[in-house]
């Protein structure tokens, strides 16, 4: 090699087997654990772990399954919000799956039916509207984490679903997997 | 020797040290991650493994444990002894003897509630009578009951308290019901010869496909004959009911209101008019029954016994389509596999699989939803016990002043019908939980009777009134077509998909 000293050669081939060591190892790793699949929309990608085998099931045979794919009702409709939504749900649930650390039969966290209860309203914002008037405002006003200000509640309107009286999934759960059988 | 050079070898040599020290944290963390994501692979493979043959003659549950060892292994658990406030059981120790080994039974009944050994004085229940424990007891606690010694039981006792389905084919030459018929001619101790396990795989499963099945005749004529009644003919359980119901029905050859039919001591499930406990009293009315005569009173009476199957039929989780199996052996996971909780157990000692996977409330809340009913029901049983002490006291009186039999005759009626229905509730193994609103009616009615009684000892001229009997199939969660009911699994009505 010229102009370069022997040593600096010596710890520059070092350094190169030591990280393409690394990264090799961690390709190999991620390729094997399908992760390109994540960044997708196939509900086969959600079941690569067996544990959500039933709700990929229950999915299979459920009212939505020709209209919604996963992502649809637990991830954000915008771009941005998907993929936070996706990085943010992906790490819990390695942790979750790694360790074998998680309860069940499992529940949906508060942030992910927030996420859901806005998806029921996206697509259904034409029935909704007529029982939550200031629907709208409140579905955007959760996306960019805006408090809700106490103007917008017009005397006769519901809580909003954090106050769990109003839940979509309270009469509607088998609408995306129901677990029974 | 100073080298100006040597600080930042030593800063380059650091570095690579440094580098490779992440480096190998990275390869390392990643392969194991590999390993980890490798193990969870492994475990979403189907893992049943064949080892051993089964037959439709393999009785030994540990046979076919070799090849279901979850299954099995939860199978064993029903050894365990767990008190709910109104149900499970509770271990008691007691010194073995010659005629009795157990060195562990559960509470006595009678001890906690005298009330009970009045309502069957004369019978064999008034002298031992515990708390029902698990499937794994059900053979011992049968075979060395006390109630053994004070009066000689028939076979027909065996159908239900250990694996019969091997023994009716042997004594039947492949014919179980001439097996059945067989076991039911013979006395207990000898009938007791031919069996050796308690419910056992093979009284529900098919050992070929695992498919549930029911294998106790008493419970497919009785099941045809009920149906025949709501007009469906020629029923057949196993060819015609639907999977989601055979996850009741499996239950339902046992927990249900029984009595031995005839001197061939039959084993017979009253339900030709239909499974309300009307209608099973009516039944009784046209086939001429008496359990015993009630030593205290001379009253023709008859013995309930734990009429679940009967109960969860006029219950809201039946008519929701939800089986026995979905809260009493809830599915839970193993690894990748969704395996039924053999140990089967009250739901109050599982909430967490049992009630929670429909019901999105906490524990305590649920458990305090379940005990209030049952709190209720209890307090309705509790009085009823009251009113049929006092009409008993009443009659012994009325007797010791002279009243005969014939005087009595319309109080032993009224007595016999409101001990029955009493009874009913009693000896259901709920606390009136798997049909709350019936298990009240049934203990108004029930006291209603009892009081009406105590009037006719004091009053001849009183005229009861008898409720009217409903049609039979009337609010079942089973009605066949015409019966204002619905079928199991089926919510929606119409006719179920085979």
């Amino acid at each position: 090699m010229l102009g370069v000293s022997r040593r600096v050669a010596v710890s520059a081939v070092v350094l190169a087997v030591l990280v393409g060591t690394a990264v090799g190892a961690a390709g190999f790793t991620f390729i094997y654990a399908k992760g390109a699949s994540y960044l997708t929309d196939d509900p086969a990608a959600c079941a690569n772990c067996h544990v959500m085998n039933e709700q990929y099931a229950g999915w299979v045979k459920s009212s939505h399954h020709n209209v919604a794919v996963c992502n649809d009702c637990h991830t954000p409709h915008s771009f941005f919000g998907k993929y936070y939504t996706k990085a943010l749900n992906g790490w819990h649930h390695s942790v979750a799956f790694t360790s074998g650390d998680f309860h069940e039969p499992i529940h949906i966290g508060e942030r992910n039916l927030q996420v859901t209860e806005a998806a029921c309203r996206s697509c259904h914002q034409d029935i909704t509207h007529a029982i939550e008037p200031e629907l709208l405002v409140r579905v955007s006003a959760q996306a960019t984490k805006e408090p809700r200000k106490e103007a917008d509640r017009h005397g006769s309107q519901h809580p909003v679903p954090r106050d769990g009286t109003m839940s979509c999934l309270r009469c509607h759960r088998s609408v995306g997997h129901l677990e029974l059988d | 020797m100073a080298n100006p050079n040597a600080p930042v070898k030593r800063r380059g040599l650091l570095l690579l040290v440094g580098v490779g020290l992440v480096s190998a944290l990275a390869a390392a963390a990643a392969v194991a991650l590999a390993t980890n994501i490798f193990e969870r692979k492994q475990e979403a493979k189907n893992t049943f493994v064949r080892v051993v043959e089964l037959t439709d003659d393999t009785v030994d549950p540990a046979i076919w444990g070799k090849n279901f060892p979850l299954q099995y292994d939860s199978y064993l658990r029903t050894v365990d002894q767990v008190r709910t406030q109104y149900g499970g059981s509770e271990a008691v120790p007691r010194a073995p003897t010659q005629a009795d080994p157990r060195s562990v039974v559960a509470q006595s009944r009678l001890e906690e509630d005298p009330r009970l050994k009045a309502m069957w004085a004369g019978y064999a229940f008034s002298k031992d009578f515990r708390e029902e424990r698990g499937h794994a007891y059900m053979l011992d606690d049968q075979t060395f009951t006390e109630r053994q010694q004070v009066t000689q039981q028939p076979g027909t006792c065996i159908h239900c308290h250990a694996s019969t389905y091997t023994a009716y084919k042997k004594l039947g030459n492949g014919d179980i019901m001439k097996g059945f018929d067989a076991l039911n001619h013979m006395k207990y101790f000898e009938a007791r010869k031919q069996v050796e396990h308690p419910v056992s795989c093979i009284d529900c499963h098919d050992s070929q496909t695992m498919q549930l099945r029911v294998t106790r005749p008493a419970f497919m004529q009785g099941m045809a004959r009920m149906k025949a009644a709501q007009g469906v003919k020629d029923f057949d359980v196993n060819r015609d009911a639907t999977r989601q119901e055979m996850r009741s029905y499996v239950c339902g050859q046992c927990h249900v209101e029984y009595y031995f039919k005839g001197p061939e001591k039959t084993l017979t499930y009253p339900w030709d008019k239909g499974l309300k406990v009307e209608n099973i009293l009516a039944y009784y009315e046209e086939n001429p029954h008496k359990d015993w005569t009630h030593a205290d009173t001379g009253a023709p009476v008859l013995k309930a016994q734990h009429p679940e199957f009967e109960m969860w039929n006029q219950g809201i989780h039946a008519r929701s389509g939800v089986a026995c199996a979905d809260c009493h052996m809830p599915y839970t996971r193993v690894g990748a596999q969704k395996v039924s909780d053999h140990h089967v157990r009250s739901p109050l000692l599982n909430i967490n699989r049992a009630c929670q996977t429909c019901h999105h409330f906490s524990e305590d809340e649920l458990r305090s939803r379940a005990e209030a009913l049952q709190a209720r029901t209890f307090q309705l049983r509790n009085q009823g016990l009251d009113a049929l002490v006092g009409l008993i006291a009443d009659v012994k009186a009325a007797k010791v002043a002279g009243k005969t039999d014939a005087d009595l005759a319309g109080v032993y009626a009224l007595q016999r019908r409101g001990q029955f229905m009493l009874d009913f509730i009693e000896a259901e193994n709920s606390m009136g939980f798997h049909a709350p609103e019936e298990a009240a009616r049934i203990l108004g009615q029930a006291t209603n009777l009892i009081r009406q009684a105590q009037i006719m000892v004091r009053d001849p001229s009183f005229k009861p009134e008898v409720p009217d009997m409903p049609p039979p199939g009337a609010g079942d969660a089973h009605a066949g077509p015409g019966t204002p009911g619905k079928t199991v699994g089926n919510p929606g009505g119409g006719s179920p998909a085979h």
